[in-house]
């Protein structure tokens, strides 16, 4: 009942009229952020370091958390109305989010991704004021022969993005896979397939490949087959959830969450992986006068599912942060070191040492969460007015949006050329029937699941029975044939029944 | 950039009447190149410069451009190209540079820079699990000696900082450096938490990365890479039996081709920033070692650093 001793000691000091100013300017900063193309959450906090100097820590972590949620919040705004992913975290939220837009089904998109956010963000709290130090002792004991089978088990989740033809999709596959090597080698610090060109020695942005396949190719494929006359506005339709939207979000909201906290725990966890896991399984457990809505018309339990997961796992990245001072993500990284500009090493002993500070921290995260809510739902209106534009601004909008977003990543004209190139073969993909969800998933797991296999053969010796004998893996592994083979078994065995 | 140095101008100028012992600055506004993303290690030292030189009222202003990626190996060259003869930019970098610059292949080296200052140093730490049956330094000595490939080590990425400390060792036990069996994390997270839940045998990272994991006894440290003890508790490898000395050092380099008088006004200004309080202040807070060495010294330091990273980089066979 520690927690519960905690929470009210952070309460009463979040409720403080600066602590609440703190926090609301913390979440229409991260909001702006999360819309805005190319900055993210690590590189404001970064840019609002300086500030460190002047503002006591507490406003000042209660400021950077809000920018972090909010952040999360925007995040799936542009995904959805764009089909512009701003983070690897909201990719899968543009599937069936983009769709829905398409089919004027934008608001109530935009509202499940809103509330949905706001559940898993309150589920992620929650799990970090009261299971935190429990559940990251658990992480802890995987190692990078659990992570290759998680990575494993995601790959199934392709399968469900594959399209009509099993060979296109591979072919996307394959073409994520290869765009994934490109970059230093973390295993042999050796550079891959980057032609002599520095700039792609960090590897190519997956972000940017997102944007350029699913926003620049879809505006490209546009202009290249529309005709000429009929300038036509998108049907913008209800804004907010129906009651039907209500209850085909509710499980896909708890179950994302579910998911999606405990990826974030886990040190080398991160987003992406639970948004595919909500994805595949959302699809499957669609009922099936619903499940023909994914891949055409936009599934709201699509939407839903992803985006609480994202959220979620977000939250969760604050576990390891908080409770170890471990930084395993860019942001958090960077709070860590504003940490350390106060004196204050994180580390093991902070839940100790600075207790007011964290507890006053976790409830400013509930504060900030009701805020951009609040704040997120008024805002769907006025987001969706932007589908109001004819098609062929808008879509020219969405160019120089995705242009301007790349060029804020780095600041290199290599990445636009990327940008382009890449959108162009996004292009002729759309008009030859490849699917590109597969090329974004092959080439976040990739590396990822390269890197693990490595670093578990390292460890073993080059054993590879280790994926087997680890209990851990082997379940996950048992679980990934389950949920390839098991849709076939079950079909086929209802079939002769 | 310039409304920016205007605008910096116009908010120090109360500052200058209030305190008229102050002299002139030194330099009206100083360009400050960070070849790594904000937050890091170097973009810390950079911002830290800032923050005491202008407090201190050595310099007007300071315009901040980071470039990241490839340990610093993408940013390098644009330096090297947008500054020339520019004697009013600096650069941060340190011994990440020397290493990825060897292993990247890149055609634009430290070489290419104008060396100004080495400011400050971090030892590195090598840890075990605290449930390690591993006790002590010449425990782990002993196994690595018997059989390098059954020790996996985590650490920073290959070629790294991390890495050459683990390709020394095994050299000066007799062993060949690319017999270690190294385990390369992203970053300093997913390594520590490889160890804390002993999925590797040991570890090796900077001092300040671990020293909150072993103060709460959740990693066991066996010895520190100074040329002293860092920690009064923790042996040096060097009085353990092994010659290895190594840490993790940061500098500022100015642009190449800048005259000897635009040099030595460089260094001058390092020179008076490093003496002044607040200095010392700042490295006490961060917990940063003080490392200053300026001029021929640093210049003689960054070779023996090169050739040592070198040879060792070439015993695992990530350099041709």
């Amino acid at each position: 009942m520690e927690a519960i001793q905690g929470l009210a000691l952070g309460f009463s000091h979040a409720f403080s009229l600066t602590n609440l100013a703190w926090a609301m300017l913390g979440c229409l900063l991260g909001t702006a952020v999360g819309v805005l193309p190319g900055i993210g959450p690590a590189l404001t906090i970064a840019l609002l370091l300086p500030i460190t100097f002047q503002v006591s820590a507490t406003g000042a972590f209660i400021l950077f958390c809000g920018v972090f949620y909010g952040a999360m919040y925007g995040g799936s705004t542009t995904s959805i109305l764009l089909n512009a992913p701003g983070e690897s975290g909201s990719i899968i939220t543009a599937l069936e989010g983009a769709r829905m837009a398409r089919n004027g089904r934008a608001g109530p998109a935009l509202a499940t991704a809103a509330i949905g956010s706001f559940v898993a963000g309150t589920v992620g709290t929650l799990g970090l004021a009261f299971l935190g130090p429990v559940i990251v002792d658990l992480a802890l004991a995987l190692g990078p022969a659990e992570y290759f089978a998680l990575m494993v088990l995601c790959f199934v989740t392709v399968s469900a993005v594959l399209g009509g033809s099993a060979l296109r999709g591979l072919a996307s596959l394959g073409f994520g896979l290869a765009l994934g090597l490109v970059g230093i080698d973390l295993q042999t610090g050796q550079p891959r397939m980057t032609f002599g060109v520095p700039e792609l020695l960090d590897g190519v942005n997956v972000v940017l490949v997102a944007v350029a396949l699913f926003a620049v190719g879809e505006a490209l494929h546009m202009a290249w087959r529309h005709r000429d006359g009929k300038a036509e506005v998108l049907p913008v339709g209800s804004v907010m959830l129906s009651r039907t939207d209500l209850r085909r979000s509710f499980w896909p909201w708890i179950r994302g969450a579910g998911l999606g906290f405990p990826f974030g725990v886990m040190p080398a966890g991160g987003t992406e992986m639970p948004t595919m896991l909500s994805y595949y399984a959302e699809r499957k457990l669609a009922k099936p006068e619903h499940r023909h809505e994914f891949g055409t018309t936009g599934a709201i339990e699509g939407v839903a599912g992803p985006e609480a997961a994202n959220n979620a796992a977000a939250a969760g990245i604050l576990v390891p942060m908080l409770t170890l001072g471990l930084p395993t993500s860019a942001t958090a990284a960077i709070m860590l070191s504003a940490f350390q500009s106060y004196g204050i090493q994180p580390g093991p002993l902070l839940f100790q040492s600075q207790g007011e500070l964290v507890w006053t921290l976790i409830a400013s995260l509930f504060i900030a969460n009701v805020m951009l809510v609040v704040l997120n739902l008024p805002l769907v209106g006025l987001w969706v007015r932007i589908l109001k534009i004819p098609q062929p601004q808008l879509y020219a909008g969405i160019l120089v949006f995705a242009t301007i977003g790349t060029y804020g990543i780095s600041n290199s004209v290599v990445d636009l050329i990327l940008l382009y190139a890449i959108g162009i073969i996004g292009m002729f993909m759309r008009r030859f029937d490849f699917p590109v969800a597969p090329v974004v998933i092959g080439m976040i797991l990739g590396p990822m699941a390269e890197q693990a296999l490595r670093q578990a053969l390292t460890i073993s010796e080059g054993d590879w029975s280790v994926f087997l004998t680890r209990p851990g893996s082997a379940a996950i592994m048992g679980l990934a044939l389950l949920a390839l083979a098991g849709p076939r078994l079950w079909a086929l065995w209802a079939r002769r029944g | 950039m310039r409304r920016r140095s205007l605008l910096a101008g116009a908010a120090l100028a109360p500052l200058g009447l209030a305190l008229p012992a102050l002299a002139q600055p030194r330099f009206a506004s100083l360009s400050m190149f960070i070849p790594a993303g904000p937050g890091g290690g170097w973009d810390g030292l950079g911002r830290a410069i800032e923050q005491v030189a202008r407090g201190a009222g050595l310099v007007g202003s300071f315009a901040f451009e980071n470039v990241g990626g490839a340990g610093g190996t993408v940013g390098l060259p644009r330096f090297v190209a947008q500054r020339r003869g520019r004697g009013d930019a600096l650069m941060v970098a340190g011994s990440v540079m020397v290493g990825a610059v060897l292993t990247n292949r890149s055609p634009v080296g430290l070489k290419d820079v104008t060396p100004i200052a080495r400011m400050t140093a971090e030892v590195g730490v090598i840890v075990v699990p605290a449930q390690s049956d591993i006790r002590d330094i010449q425990a782990l000595l002993a196994l690595l000696r018997e059989a390098p490939g059954r020790v996996s080590v985590a650490g920073g990425s290959a070629g790294g900082t991390d890495h050459i400390v683990l390709g020394q060792i095994l050299r000066a036990l007799g062993r060949q450096a690319r017999e270690g069996s190294y385990v390369a994390f992203a970053g300093g997270g997913p390594a520590q938490a490889a160890i804390l839940g002993a999925q590797v045998r040991a570890g090796i990272s900077g001092f300040s990365e671990f020293a909150e994991q072993i103060r709460a006894g959740r990693m066991r440290a066996l010895a520190t890479t100074g040329e002293t003890r860092s920690d009064p508790a923790i042996p040096t490898l060097k009085e353990s039996g092994v010659d290895v000395v190594a840490s993790n050092w940061r500098g500022v380099f100015g642009a190449p081709g800048i005259t000897a008088q635009q040099r030595a006004a460089l260094t001058a200004l390092m020179t008076e920033l490093v003496g002044l309080p607040a200095w010392r202040e700042l490295l006490a807070t961060r917990g940063w070692e003080d490392a200053f060495l300026a001029g021929p010294a640093f210049e003689q330091f960054i070779q023996a650093d090169t050739a040592a990273t070198e040879a060792v980089l070439r015993d695992l066979g990530l350099v041709a």
